[in-house]
């Protein structure tokens, strides 16, 4: 299992388009890949579930994935947060 | 062959065949379903063939119009690939024994309900919208009734439409879109707005029938006049077949004159600004060739919104209008917001006469932390270009003293933060008649002013404007009007202050020869009067409007007086 923080940066927080972005990435994957946020987690590759997080300016993600791919989901997921400005 | 009218709301003459946009029924009954697994797969079928319109939609919106507009429909096949949320129909059809309409319209209406409480934030709150959009699809699917996508369009047509919603002009295509007819609303509904700015002939508030149009019959919109003829026999198709090359020859003259300064016969350069109310605008104004933004009004921030708009929203916005104007003044107008408009998240009780009521900068008075905001916003922008600010409503000395001293407040605060700030200059809109007489005071306090005539006109008149019974007391021309006008005008001279204009008379005609001859130093109009009014003053000299404008003033005594010198003298001047 895999697992990471995130702190967000990014003013408007994970609005539409990086959240379409991430769920497209986390999609090419076979691992279960979660994003928790304030005790609540949700399936990355739902894009209903990631918006209804609602992630605001300055929150604390962690994400966490668990399969035969984890640790190339990790990372691909990783470089798509810093490419949309989310992550520094 | 059949002909009826509406009003002219879009000038140009187009002829095509209709296309019906129309809104499908999609209503549907609850039933109890015994065959659960059938039922997912009516459900996974429709999702199925949605998926697959949406992505011809999207490629053909991507070729058609561009990578933004094509990314809603992206983001609609996203939502229609979500594990979860299929799951959730899928467990509701085989846990409550329902049909799949029922269980996709709850499970969407869950989410819409989730995305509308986020109320802090704005991004994904307007993602309801695309949620419902996805459900409509779904929907039609099940119940084979075919939605109708603008962005299919692949001939040359005339859409026929109760109205237009913005999401649905966003698919038009401008190449086959060639006209409009919709029966609601007037020149400032959103059809007609729309339309204007993407210069597609348009007639609104349509007089009969929508539905004796039918798909496929051959329509003539004249939006000039207002005429709608259908299925026209070959003469009158040979008729506006040649108005439509007229109109585009007057067209092509006049955009000779859209680098051009603008400058009367004998030299005198009054400037030729914009008015414009969103950033859509803005693209219309610098395409016809304006000399600045003599008002842009900032209230769309605070319409198209569910909360204040924030001080980073604001200064976007602001930043971006600077630098296209590319240093060009910019003159911004703080909110005119208030009774007359229904903001849901400001408590501002409903008034029997909102003209007259708590508005503009009365509000903005009463409620400093939504100016301030405003403010900064705007001080911000500053460093970006050229800008003025431009209180609206003053009516006193004392609010103008209190609302330029927040500005300086709020700019020492920013100066002490190190944010870099340009000087501003300050004016304020005159449509109060107590500012108009006083102007003469006011031009101590102020860089400039400029003459808001929608509402000073209403409210010498006393008749409202939105009021049909009283519409004939709407009079540019009245010599009362006049002599304000030039009240003002002169006062601002008197004291070496710029006078500027930004109510519709500015980009009227007829007015536009006796405001020349007032001396009037900025014409501020909606961008497509631009071309016409810098056309019509190249032949007028201007020493000959000042006789012209005297006389109105001094000897005329009614309208049909003060038009009739205009039609004397300017006809002296072709």
């Amino acid at each position: 299992m895999e697992k990471r923080q995130y702190n967000i940066i990014a003013e408007t927080g994970i609005h539409a388009r990086p959240a379409t972005l991430l769920v497209q990435t986390a999609s090419k994957f076979n691992s279960d890949i979660t994003l928790e946020y304030q005790e609540k987690s949700v399936n990355l590759k739902s894009i209903m579930g990631v918006m209804s997080l609602g992630v605001g300016q300055s929150a604390a993600v962690t994400i966490t994935a668990d399969g035969d791919d984890e640790k190339e989901a990790i990372d691909a997921i990783s470089e798509t947060m810093k490419a949309e400005g989310l992550t520094e | 062959m059949k002909e009826f009218k509406g009003i002219a709301a879009s000038d140009g003459v187009a002829i095509a065949s209709a296309f019906r946009l129309t809104e499908p029924d999609l209503s549907f009954k609850k039933r109890s379903i015994t065959n659960a697994s059938d039922e997912i797969k009516r459900l996974y079928a429709a999702i199925d063939v949605s998926k697959d319109e949406l992505l011809t939609i999207q490629q053909r919106t991507l070729e058609d119009l561009g990578s933004n507009e094509a990314g809603v429909f992206k983001a609609h096949v996203t939502i229609l690939s979500d594990p979860e949320m299929l799951n959730r129909v899928k467990s509701t059809i085989e846990k409550e024994k329902v049909n799949a309409e029922y269980a996709m319209n709850k499970v969407s209406d869950g989410y819409i309900k989730i995305f509308n409480s986020m109320t802090d934030n704005e991004y994904i709150r307007q993602r309801s919208t695309d949620i419902r959009d996805v459900t409509k699809r779904v929907l039609s699917h099940l119940l084979g009734v075919p939605l109708v996508d603008p962005a299919l369009i692949h001939h040359k047509v005339i859409i026929i439409a109760h109205d237009l919603t913005p999401s649905n002009t966003a698919q038009f295509v401008p190449t086959y879109v060639k006209g409009i007819v919709s029966d609601m609303g007037g020149r400032t509904s959103h059809s007609a707005i729309m339309s204007r700015s993407l210069e597609i002939p348009a007639v609104v508030g349509f007089k009969g029938d929508l539905s004796e149009i039918k798909n496929g019959d051959t329509v003539i919109v004249d939006g000039s006049t207002g005429n709608i003829i259908v299925n026209p026999t070959e003469a009158q198709k040979d008729e506006f077949t040649q108005k439509q090359v007229d109109y585009r020859k007057r067209r092509s003259q006049l955009a000779n004159f859209k680098n051009e300064t603008t400058s009367s016969s004998d030299g005198k350069h009054p400037i030729i600004a914009a008015n414009i109310g969103t950033l859509d605008d803005l693209d219309g104004a610098i395409e016809n060739g304006a000399e600045g933004i003599g008002l842009f009004r900032t209230e769309f921030l605070y319409m198209d919104s569910n909360h204040l708009p924030t001080e980073d929203e604001q200064f976007n916005v602001y930043k971006t209008v600077l630098e296209k104007m590319d240093h060009k003044p910019v003159i911004i107008r703080t909110a005119d917001i208030g009774g007359d408009k229904d903001l849901p998240y400001l408590d501002v009780p409903k008034e029997a006469n909102p003209f007259l009521g708590y508005r503009a900068i009365r509000m903005s008075l009463d409620k400093p932390e939504i100016f301030r905001t405003q403010l900064r916003a705007l001080l911000r922008a500053s460093a970006f270009g050229n800008l003025s600010i431009m209180f609206p409503m003053i009516t006193t000395i004392n609010e103008l003293k209190k609302a330029k001293s927040i500005l300086d407040q709020e700019r020492i605060k920013l100066i002490r933060e190190k944010v870099r700030v340009k000087p501003i200059r300050i004016g304020i809109m005159v449509e109060v008649p107590a500012a108009a007489i006083l102007a003469d005071q006011f031009a101590n306090e102020v860089d400039f002013m400029s003459i808001g005539t929608n509402d000073l006109i209403q409210y010498i008149m006393a008749a409202d404007r939105g009021n049909r019974m009283v519409s004939y007391l709407y009079q540019p021309y009245n010599p009362a009007v006049l002599r304000l006008v030039k009240h003002i005008i002169d006062a601002c001279h008197d004291n070496n202050l710029p006078a500027y204009m930004c109510g519709e008379m500015a980009g009227d005609q007829m007015a536009i020869p006796i405001l020349v001859g007032m001396g009037l130093n900025e014409f501020s109009m909606s961008a497509s009067s631009i071309l016409k009014s810098r056309a019509l003053i190249k032949h007028l000299d201007s020493r000959e409007m000042v006789t012209l404008a005297n006389k109105a003033v001094t000897m005329a005594s009614t309208t049909e007086e003060v038009t009739a010198f205009i039609h004397q003298a300017t006809n002296s001047q072709q």
